[in-house]
């Protein structure tokens, strides 16, 4: 590997102003207090314009006040971080640049920065946090199902953290691999100096902060109660905290919308030269097929959730079935994002892994062909399953058997994964690193995830399980077992390379062993429970099931532990310990790991030149991955992007 | 465990591959018996009626279909991991297979023929013997029972947060409990007057979600009498934990006393009610507040 020099911008001159001015200006004060000062503008407006509307009459609430309430609210926040400036610039007739966005220091973390790295680490604090919030919920959850009575939680209590639980978790992990580390590692891992739209990159990270504030003042607002799925008509009655879901929900499918078209856009056209798409690494193919579904299923999310704003706030009728509508209409377009979603929250995990597995077992990636076919496959299903959720609805009965067909069909694909997974791992010289663990116990959990999987696709055992903890159980396998281990496999991959810092390896074992323990023991009796028939999302269950049930929430706090160990752990190794990390701590031929850490705010000091695959190992002869440093050689010629 | 694997120096994979097939094809055929012959007869959700049956040999047939497929992934994890380790701090590389070849083949066509042998068995039990194995099937069922007797109608009604049931074929009587007669095709016909729920009787092996303005229609013939639990399986609000309730499986003769008496006691309420229909339209929804 080259150890090229790299050339270090040399700091701005520039006068040091006193602290206080410093937090003048463009960033996350000013949001916060344009973001706050927004909302009771917005409701103020939204109460003027309702005065004498019948159909706000006889509730206690003004559900076109609080809309009107967040679009302010983020409106503010928005301008406070300065989103307007450029394009206001841009029409006074400012030149275009993106230079002024990419200051050193850290006050770029609290503000609009274009810089991708800096982006990725502004996702990865926020998603994180909000994980261990709906985490939390869980935990509160479980407590209360350690009896079949409701005991902790009244009614609207529990329904409203069962929501909160799975709806914040649905919007945070959809980024949660993507966010973080295909916005820190894509652009430099195909060459590139940027993503291709810095704006809109930072746009989509700046939406999720307000997405989950509004989203957890739900319970300020009365609580919704329809879990994470949001079925009208029972949103059409719900209470206030219902704005709150649809708005945050419609928040985050916009967000997922312009990653997936900026991700897409940066990968098709700012490839290094000799970046050729088989040499492309198997993590950024992921990104490409969960940004497709993006792209094309989270408009679906916005449309729908808007639709159902409009039921509650202009009393349309999309859902009614007393006024014309349909509670079908509601449950298929919700499915018909739903199921992509849930791709979208297991492609960048089958990504993750295949990056990890070759750099431990020092082998190059088995069937890399296959493994993308398997991806492009799954993409492509995953559109043609969202039935599968509405087999005893009683809509389209005959179509049953086409649905039940396409859902065991997808499990083909993703059996190309497994194979990619063996056959990386065959033979070869495999490192017990905690991101190889992390790897290896997501092919274990998802491969009982996708099996349960086999069952619920299945109409006659469909009709026995749907609804119940089985389901439950099912995508926890595949959601948590999967996309959640893949996203601790990539954060023990990754950030030393992003903070410069290793992990302490005695407290990260401790936290995978826990997790991996505690996981299973946590959703395999969920399997029996369903099985049994404990219906989802209910706090009063048949007396018989609560040795399951207390055992089930025993682990689950165990569980949670270790996830206090994960967090322990990172502070302790990037607060205290400080133990700097190498350059490439796992001797990896990915290109990232090939540039100095901490990498530099231009990634590149020129556009490299691809000149191998990234997991040649052991292969004679194979190159190294990329010429850095050195002048474009002839038959580059690509442009600097 | 056997230390003296040296995978580098081997000339092929040969004998890894070899004795990994001995391990799964040992530990499979001992895994597919435990799970037909010492979990079936246990198997939810059991054999109440022929739906439930229908169900529960399907779950069987999954459970045993799946058992080797997790053994061999597992085994071939487990395999790589004791045999293929690298310990100490030395960074030696594998030997470098870049896959493809008949194996790939393999895999895809033994998988795909697994997936749609699933599904053309799942199929089948759909449209065989029970007609739509107990799932709501819609107004209009492709599959519907033929018995000597035609089906009993019985209407299920679902509304926040209470089932309620109704009898066309005794002057639709209204009930608050369910009561079906052992040994005869019922076609339950599930509405609801509000917002989505779902009527689930798992040991009668029945689940039909239940939709505001929809008439969708299960089919089951509970085998003897007996008693199942009712619960709702759609979320339909604060009170969906406590939507439940249980019903009745009587003998022929026990059912027509027990309709009959029904008929009396409601004759009041019977009157008030609106005609039998297979939907009824409530007044438009509120908010709460």
């Amino acid at each position: 590997m080259s150890d090229v020099a790299f050339e270090q911008h040399a700091p701005r001159p520039a006068a040091a102003p006193p602290w206080w001015r410093r937090l003048i200006g463009f960033n996350l004060l000013a949001a916060s207090a344009l973001g706050i000062g927004g909302w009771f503008l917005g409701h103020w407006v939204g109460t003027r314009i309702t005065i004498g509307m019948d159909s706000q009459l006889g509730t206690d609430q003004n559900d076109i006040a609080t809309f009107m309430g967040f679009l302010f609210a983020v409106s503010g926040w928005l301008i406070g971080l300065g989103f307007l400036n450029y394009p206001l610039g841009r029409m006074l007739g400012r030149p275009p640049s993106l230079r002024e966005k990419e200051e050193e220091g850290p006050g770029r973390y609290f503000r609009l920065c274009t810089d991708h790295k800096v982006v990725g680490m502004q996702y990865f604090v926020t998603i994180l946090l909000f994980f261990l919030i709906a985490g939390l919920n869980a935990m509160f959850i479980r407590a209360e199902l350690l009896t079949p009575k409701e005991k902790l939680w009244n009614a609207n209590q529990y329904l409203s953290l069962v929501g909160l639980h799975g709806t914040m978790m649905l919007m945070m992990m959809s980024a949660a691999i993507l966010g973080p580390f295909a916005n820190y590692f894509v652009p430099i891992m195909i060459g590139a100096r940027r993503m291709a739209f810095p704006r809109l990159e930072s746009l989509s990270f700046w939406l999720v902060p307000p997405a989950g504030l509004i989203l957890l003042s739900a319970v300020a607002l009365g609580g919704f109660p329809t879990g994470w799925t949001g079925y009208a008509p029972l949103a059409n009655t719900a209470r206030a905290g219902m704005d709150a879901y649809l708005f945050a929900f419609a928040l985050i499918g916009l967000s997922m919308t312009i990653v997936g078209a900026n991700m897409l856009a940066t990968v098709l056209t700012m490839r290094a030269p000799g970046m050729t798409w088989t040499r492309l690494p198997i993590f950024v193919w992921g990104v490409i097929c969960t940004s497709v579904l993006m792209v094309l299923a989270a408009p679906v999310l916005f449309a729908t959730l808007s639709m159902v704003a409009l039921d509650r706030t202009a009393d349309t009728s999309f859902f009614l079935a007393s006024a014309g509508g349909s509670p079908f209409l509601y449950t298929n377009l919700f499915w018909f994002f739903g199921h992509p979603e849930v791709y979208i929250l297991a492609l960048p995990g089958f990504g993750v892994v295949l990056e990890i597995l070759p750099v431990f077992s020092r082998k190059p990636l088995w069937g890399y062909r296959l493994a993308v076919a398997g991806m492009l496959g799954v993409t492509l299903l995953s559109f043609m399953v969202w039935q599968h959720h509405l087999f005893v609805s009683g809509m389209n009965a005959d179509l049953r058997p086409f649905y039940m067909l396409t859902t065991e069909l997808i499990s083909v694909p993703t059996g190309f994964i497994f194979l990619n997974g063996l056959g990386t791992l065959w033979r070869g010289r495999i490192r017990f690193t905690v991101p190889m663990l992390f790897a290896m116990a997501f092919f274990s959990n998802f491969l009982i995830g996708g099996l349960s999987g086999v069952f619920l696709s299945d109409v006659p055992s469909d009709v026995s399980t749907h609804g119940s903890y089985f389901v439950m159980a099912h995508f926890h396998y595949t959601i948590m077992g999967g996309l959640v281990f893949a996203l601790f496999a990539a954060t023990y991959y990754w950030l030393p390379k992003m903070t410069g810092l290793r992990f302490n390896e005695t407290l990260a074992k401790i936290h995978f062993w826990g997790m991996f323990v505690f996981f299973n023991f946590t959703f395999a009796p969920l399997f029996v429970a369903g099985m049994l028939g404990m219906p989802r999302r209910v706090s009063v269950y048949s007396s018989s099931l609560q040795g399951i049930n207390d055992f089930v929430s025993v682990s689950a706090f165990l569980l949670g532990l270790s996830m206090l160990v994960f967090l322990i752990n990172l502070v302790y190794s990037t607060v205290f310990a400080r133990v700097p990390a190498e350059a490439n701590p796992w001797h990896s031929r990915g290109l990232e790991f090939q540039l100095p850490t901490p990498i530099p705010v231009r990634n590149f000091e020129r556009t490299p030149v691809i000149e191998s695959g990234p997991y040649e190992y052991g292969v004679p002869g194979a190159p190294p991955v990329a010429a850095l440093g050195r002048p474009a050689v002839a038959g580059g010629g690509g442009s600097s992007p | 465990m056997t230390s003296n694997l040296a995978p580098a120096a081997a000339p092929s994979g040969e004998p890894h591959i070899r004795r990994l097939i001995v391990i799964w094809v040992v530990l499979s055929a001992i895994g597919v018996a435990l799970v037909v012959f010492a979990l079936g007869p246990h198997m939810p959700p059991w054999t109440f009626s022929d739906e439930a049956r229908d169900q529960r040999n399907i779950n069987i047939m999954l459970a045993a279909l799946a058992t080797p497929v997790l053994l061999a992934v597992w085994m071939a994890l487990v395999y790589s991991i004791v045999a293929f380790r690298q310990r100490g701090v030395a960074i030696v590389d594998g030997t470098p297979i870049h896959g493809g070849g008949r194996l790939e083949v393999a895999w895809i066509v033994v998988t795909t023929l697994i997936v749609v042998s699933l599904a053309v068995a799942g199929t089948a039990a759909l449209f065989g013997t029970t007609k739509g194995a107990g799932g709501g099937q819609g107004p209009d069922p492709l599959a519907v029972p033929h018995g000597s007797l035609p089906p009993l109608q019985v209407q299920v009604i679902g509304q926040q947060w209470a089932w309620t049931f109704r009898y066309p074929a005794f002057g639709g009587v209204e009930t608050t409990q369910i009561a079906i007669p052992a040994g005869r095709v019922i076609a339950l016909h599930v509405t609801s007057l509000d917002v989505n729920h779902s009527f689930w009787a798992i040991r009668l092996g029945v689940k039909a979600d239940a939709i505001p303005g929809s008439d969708n229609v299960a089919f089951v013939r509970p085998r003897r009498p007996g008693s199942f639990r009712i619960r709702c399986a759609e979320l339909c609000g604060l009170w969906h934990g406590h939507m439940f309730t249980t019903g009745l499986v009587l003998t022929p003769a026990a059912f027509s006393s027990w309709i009959r008496r029904q008929v009396v006691a409601n004759a009041a309420a019977t009157r008030t009610l609106p005609p039998y229909s297979t939907h009824y339209f409530p007044e438009p929804l509120r908010r709460a507040g």
